[in-house]
């Protein structure tokens, strides 16, 4: 079975929008985070599917996703770390609520 | 030798920089180091003094230039010749006696140490006149014996009589000043030279009969005229006895007032080659000795009494170097200095004893004051010119002068001035002395250290006049002047103890035999007793002539500076002002508002700005994601 190139470009721009949609919208940090995630995995499927498409090698294509979800598991953590020190500080994770660097 | 010679000075005047600084301190102190100053110049004098004696005159001169002007110098140094070592002699033993007296008559005054300190600034300034080797030298020491005389007649300044007096004695000593200086000047632009060594008269020869340098020693004689309290400008010593006694003793008796006649000497070959000039002298001096003995008669105030007698005393000395004899004039200067010293001194012992200086109220004061009668007694003697005493032989030394130089009515109206001192000097000694206390005044001795220098002057009043007597061959003379041939004239003598006796005979008759005599004569001849009384009205004609002319001019110069200067300035002020708020107005409102403008420009733009910081993070994300926008339709199209 051979999904066309263009849906799984509709799909991951579908995919990519809610993660737009909820990093502007939500107002927990951590819903941000996890928008963000998103939006990464959104990538992360264009990236696959263009390699399976046009590369000559389509390994080289997931190998890199590999990289980009290490790589986003890490961000995720020191992302995860800094709004654990918000929260000390703030007693709250409502980004509507910090606002410190407001003129 | 030159080393001494620079010290005489110094000594006091590094007694007056002390004193002046530490004197609160010192205290009665103060006068310790005084004394100890101008007994150090006295022995320092005699050191450097008697080498000159002994090399028969050969003087010690030391000088450095001060400056060149036209390839001619401007000298400082010291000149210790025969002349010098006179004044030297005779201010430091003088002065040093008068500072111990000093102790005595001041003690209890507020301002003591001041008093000392003074006193050896002036030390300093006479010793420094009488060294001096030029004129210009001379006329700065001349300058500052002023100023210390001014310091000193008004050293009670509280009085205003004092103040007035030194004022007065500032202002007129100038007027001699002006004429003194401008014939250094006048000296200096003829000859090219003011060294008194070179002031010789083989040195003067081819000026003789120059009309500009005779024009010019009788501006220098101006400076005398002023200093030495000649006629016209006499007018200030009577009113310096407002000053402390002892002062009027040293300055106004015995050394500055003398300075006159110590610088004419000093320029004596000019007078030898100026017969007009000298002409002039002599008739300025026989004009005071004769005035001041005439007011002196008349003188109910003791001080006031000695004061117009050194002014006929001066006159003497001065008529003695017009008419040739600089010797005699010399000699009296010393003799003078003596027993005129001595006479202000017991005046000052009778006002600290009695309290008062009017003659009416004294009277029967021998038994009180035994101690300061027999000096005074001796100095009157003295001052009369009655043999063997220091007076008699100057007196008669500048009346053979007169009278061999063929001025006939110089010689008879300096005898007469003899007979008046006389007769004023008794009546001086009468009143004081004998009869009955007239006022309420409890009189007591003064102090050992008032007449022990009493004493001192009075052994030297009768032993001064010796050297230049004829017992030890007018040594005196001969030592001041080598060439020069002395004589003796029997007439002279003769006369001049006659007037001396005639005037102690007449004194004797008024004043101890006749007492209400006097007033008789005074209602009798009422002219001659107001003429001399208000001394000539010399006082009252400057105030209504120069005082009075001076102070019309001042008034309408102060009408110029307020009318038209102060105007002026005022007009200008006023238009600085006009046009400083115009520029005000442009700077606030044009230079400032175009600043303003500009920061109040950034301020509404960044105001607008600022808005977008909202703080929110998701702003932020929306902000970029339609810039990603934008860019990206950009980039499309």
């Amino acid at each position: 079975m051979h999904i066309p190139i263009d849906h799984i470009l509709v799909f991951t721009s579908i995919l990519f929008l809610i993660g737009l949609y909820g990093a502007l919208s939500r107002r927990n940090a951590v819903g941000i985070l996890i928008s963000i995630e998103i939006m990464l995995n959104a990538v992360n499927v264009n990236f696959i599917a263009f390699s399976r498409s046009f590369a000559s090698s389509p390994e080289s294509g997931q190998i890199f996703v590999m990289f980009a979800i290490v790589l986003a598991a890490a961000t995720a953590a020191v992302g995860l770390a800094i709004v654990l020190n918000i929260y000390r500080n703030q007693k709250t994770i409502y980004t509507d609520e910090i606002h410190l660097l407001k003129w | 030798m030159v080393t001494q010679a620079i010290l005489i000075p110094l000594l006091p005047l590094i007694s007056f920089t002390m004193i002046i600084f530490f004197g609160k301190k010192l205290g009665t102190k103060s006068a310790l180091i005084a004394i100890a100053a101008s007994v150090g110049s006295c022995l320092l004098s005699a050191s450097v003094v008697l080498p000159v004696i002994l090399n028969h005159g050969t003087a010690l001169h030391a000088s450095l230039t001060w400056l060149m002007i036209n390839g001619k110098p401007i000298e400082f140094g010291i000149l210790v010749d025969p002349l010098s070592s006179v004044m030297l002699f005779v201010v430091t033993f003088v002065g040093s006696l008068i500072v111990i007296y000093s102790v005595g008559y001041m003690h209890n005054d507020p301002r003591f140490s001041r008093f000392f300190a003074y006193l050896s600034l002036f030390l300093f300034s006479m010793l420094g006149l009488v060294l001096s080797s030029t004129l210009v030298q001379m006329y700065f020491f001349w300058e500052l014996v002023g100023l210390c005389s001014y310091f000193l007649i008004g050293f009670w300044f509280e009085k205003y009589e004092a103040a007035q007096a030194g004022r007065k004695a500032f202002i007129t000593n100038r007027i001699g000043d002006v004429g003194f200086f401008l014939g250094i000047a006048l000296f200096f632009y003829t000859t090219g030279t003011i060294r008194f060594i070179d002031i010789t008269p083989e040195f003067m020869h081819p000026y003789a009969n120059t009309a500009v340098l005779t024009f010019a020693t009788i501006l220098l004689f101006c400076g005398a005229i002023g200093k030495s309290a000649q006629v016209p400008l006499h007018v200030w010593l009577p009113d310096a006895m407002e000053g402390p006694t002892p002062v009027s003793a040293l300055i106004h008796a015995a050394t500055m007032v003398v300075a006159g006649v110590f610088m004419v000497a000093r320029l004596w070959p000019v007078l030898e080659t100026f017969p007009n000039a000298s002409q002039t002298i002599a008739v300025v001096g026989t004009t005071t000795a004769f005035l001041g003995a005439f007011f002196a008669i008349t003188q109910f105030d003791i001080k006031k009494v000695l004061a117009y007698s050194t002014i006929s005393q001066l006159g003497f000395m001065i008529t003695a170097l017009g008419v040739g004899g600089m010797g005699a004039g010399t000699f009296h200067l010393m003799t003078h200095a003596f027993f005129k010293a001595l006479l202000f001194l017991g005046a000052g012992s009778i006002i600290h004893g009695t309290g008062t200086q009017d003659m009416r109220e004294m009277g029967g004061l021998r038994k009180a004051m035994p101690n300061t009668f027999w000096p005074l007694c001796i100095a009157t003697i003295a001052i009369a010119g009655v043999p063997p005493l220091s007076g008699f032989w100057s007196k008669d030394e500048i009346l053979t002068s007169a009278y061999l130089g063929n001025h006939r009515v110089i010689f008879w109206i300096l005898m007469i001035t003899a007979m008046m001192t006389s007769f004023y000097m008794f009546r001086l000694l009468f009143l004081t002395f004998a009869g009955k206390t007239r006022g309420h005044i409890h009189a007591h001795e003064s102090p050992a250290v008032m007449t022990l220098p009493l004493a001192v002057l009075a052994i030297g009043s009768v032993l001064i006049g010796l050297p230049g007597s004829p017992f030890m061959g007018h040594w005196f003379q001969h030592f001041l002047e080598p060439h020069a041939a002395v004589h003796m004239d029997t007439f002279v003598m003769i006369m001049s103890v006659a007037s001396a006796t005639i005037g102690f005979i007449i004194a004797f008759i008024c004043y101890f035999v006749k007492t209400d005599l006097p007033q008789h004569l005074a209602g009798q001849f009422w002219m001659f007793y107001d003429a001399s009384r208000n001394k000539l009205w010399f006082d009252e004609i400057y105030n209504s002539t120069f005082i009075h002319a001076f102070k019309w001019i001042s008034r309408i110069s102060f009408r110029f500076d307020s009318n038209v200067i102060d105007r002026t300035v005022n007009e200008i002020g006023r238009k600085t002002v006009l046009t400083s708020r115009i520029k005000r107005w442009i700077d606030q409102y044009i230079v400032d508002g175009l600043v303003n403008f500009v920061g109040f420009s950034a301020q509404v733009s960044s105001g607008l700005l600022r808005m977008i910081q909202t703080g929110f993070v998701q702003n932020y994300l929306l902000f970029m994601v339609v810039g990603l926008l934008v860019m990206l339709l950009v980039a499309v199209k």
